[in-house]
């Protein structure tokens, strides 16, 4: 009952909080009611007994990206005001769009999910350890070690290219 | 049952939030008594003896001030910024320890609000949070300086917290734990302080330390030849002392993890060796105290002695020397650690 409860409000919280990142008007709320809906998120974390889940949500989104977003956010608005590029026409055909596409998607989730209900996995077979962290970990490097270099690798691929853009001559 | 649940944490949150407002205060004045002392000044002297007061009136001064909102300023930003720079600097002290297990009044009371297993990587996540007071404040001012200070402050955060954690990652290495307590109990039965196996992450933590408070020599955001005062220039009274009162904060948060991780936390020195044993009459958040009370002084003593770093000088160290110090010592660590186990 009481986490019902709970994640109902968070979850009010989350969606309220994602409705003001897209319709505020100055882009800076809006990236800071993004981290707001960040810290919201990894609270549902905690609900959900992740606290690893929920201290890195809040590392790496809430603290490090969205810092990056706040400083790309804060420098071109100083060049240009938000209204300067307002195309009413634009908005509403590739808007709809992309709101219909996300619609389906989210449908078939939905419906997806309703018909194959998620088994709650609470320790993978012949898992030696115990507690959050060492079961994220574990299962990162032993059934998820292909996906998980493959994301290493993504990572390092994006990095070199970033300094290349960065630094036209090196 | 009730009073085991509720009563005691909310009374440990309330005893540790005020003890460290009021620390807060007095590092203030133990910051201007002994940079006195280092250039043979008295410091304050005529509020109370030896000025012990200067805190009161300090605080009496900062809040009948007015309070000034700058007419282009962002208002709500201008508003959140302090707040936000003040309570992380608060909620870390949630999960340090201060001393272990202890009987109180015939009950088993832990002296540490909560000893959750991503205790240190809390401490890092809600640490990293802290950056948008000082960015969000040089915004919001619109206004050159503080913008200038903001975007070099955030950039300086940025790159020592990525030397601080590599250092963290080492320690944690060595523990086998995320946990605070876990972190201290493995020092004990190692039975040697990290600060003695792992001398470079500390090395580099205590100075990136400096670094994340802004402290000088690395308190490039609050240069006052170049940027008049920092991102605070345009803030007054109650909102100015919340970034300054949150400066210390987070220099007490930085000793008690220092503590924590390299010095034995509540331990004693020497805690396997019995013949020490009369030393424990001094109980073990005495120690624990006394430890962050030397990190606080030696805070102190620095500004005393080092002139501040050039800008360019502070990120070359931060990205040349410390990161790949640090990931070195991680892979050293680790490697050590696979061929002794």
């Amino acid at each position: 009952m009481g986490q019902a409860i709970a994640f109902y409000t968070l979850a009010a919280f989350i969606l309220g909080f994602a409705m003001m990142v897209v319709i505020t008007k100055d882009t800076v709320h809006s990236v800071l009611f993004l981290v707001l809906d960040f810290l919201f998120v990894a609270a549902l974390y905690v609900l959900l007994d992740a606290p690893f889940l929920a201290v890195i949500q809040v590392l790496v989104y809430a603290g490090g990206i969205v810092v990056l977003y706040l400083f790309v956010v804060m420098l071109v608005n100083l060049k240009r005001p938000p209204e300067a590029h307002h195309d009413p026409r634009r908005r509403t055909n590739l808007g709809f769009g992309l709101a219909v596409a996300v619609l389906v998607e989210l449908g078939a989730i939905a419906w997806y999910g309703s018909a194959l209900p998620a088994t709650a996995i609470a320790r993978g077979p012949g898992m030696p350890v115990t507690g959050n962290t060492e079961q994220v970990g574990w299962l990162l490097y032993t059934s998820y070690l292909i996906p998980f270099e493959i994301a290493s690798m993504l990572l390092l691929v994006a990095m070199i290219g970033a300094i290349i853009l960065a630094k036209r001559e090196l | 049952m009730i009073v085991d649940q509720f009563v005691i944490p909310l009374l440990k949150i309330l005893i540790v939030l005020n003890a460290t407002l009021v620390a807060v205060t007095y590092m203030v004045l133990l910051e201007r008594k002994v940079i006195a002392w280092a250039q043979s000044r008295l410091g304050p002297m005529r509020v109370g003896p030896y000025g012990v007061l200067q805190p009161v009136a300090d605080a009496i001064k900062l809040m009948i001030k007015e309070d000034i909102t700058p007419v282009r300023a962002d208002k709500w930003v201008f508003t959140a910024a302090p707040i936000i720079s003040m309570v992380p600097a608060l909620i870390v002290y949630a999960v340090i320890p201060f001393g272990p297990k202890v009987n109180l009044f015939g009950r088993q009371v832990s002296l540490y609000i909560t000893d959750v297993n991503v205790g240190l990587l809390y401490i890092v996540s809600v640490a990293s949070v802290g950056v948008y007071g000082i960015i969000l404040a040089g915004y919001a001012s619109n206004s050159k300086y503080p913008l200038l200070a903001s975007l070099r402050a955030s950039a300086q955060l940025i790159s020592y917290e990525v030397a601080v954690t590599l250092t963290l990652v080492s320690v944690i290495l060595m523990a086998g734990s995320l946990s605070m307590v876990s972190i201290v109990n493995a020092q004990y039965n190692s039975g040697v302080w990290y600060a003695f196996v792992q001398p470079v992450a500390f090395v580099i933590f205590f100075i990136g330390g400096l670094a994340e408070t802004n402290r000088s020599p690395f308190d490039m955001p609050e240069a006052e030849q170049e940027l008049t005062g920092g991102f605070h220039t345009e803030y007054s009274g109650m909102r100015f002392a919340l970034f300054f009162l949150a400066e210390y904060a987070n220099m007490i948060v930085v000793s008690s993890v220092a503590t924590t991780l390299f010095f034995g936390g509540w331990l004693r020195p020497f805690p396997n060796i019995a013949a020490l044993r009369f030393l424990d009459f001094i109980p073990s958040w005495t120690w624990f105290l006394i430890k962050s009370f030397v990190f606080l002084y030696i805070f102190i003593w620095v500004r005393a002695t080092l002139p501040r770093y050039r800008y360019d000088q502070l990120m070359r160290l931060g990205w040349k020397v410390l990161i790949p110090l640090a990931i070195a010592n991680l892979v050293v660590t680790g490697i050590v650690k696979v061929l002794l186990s």
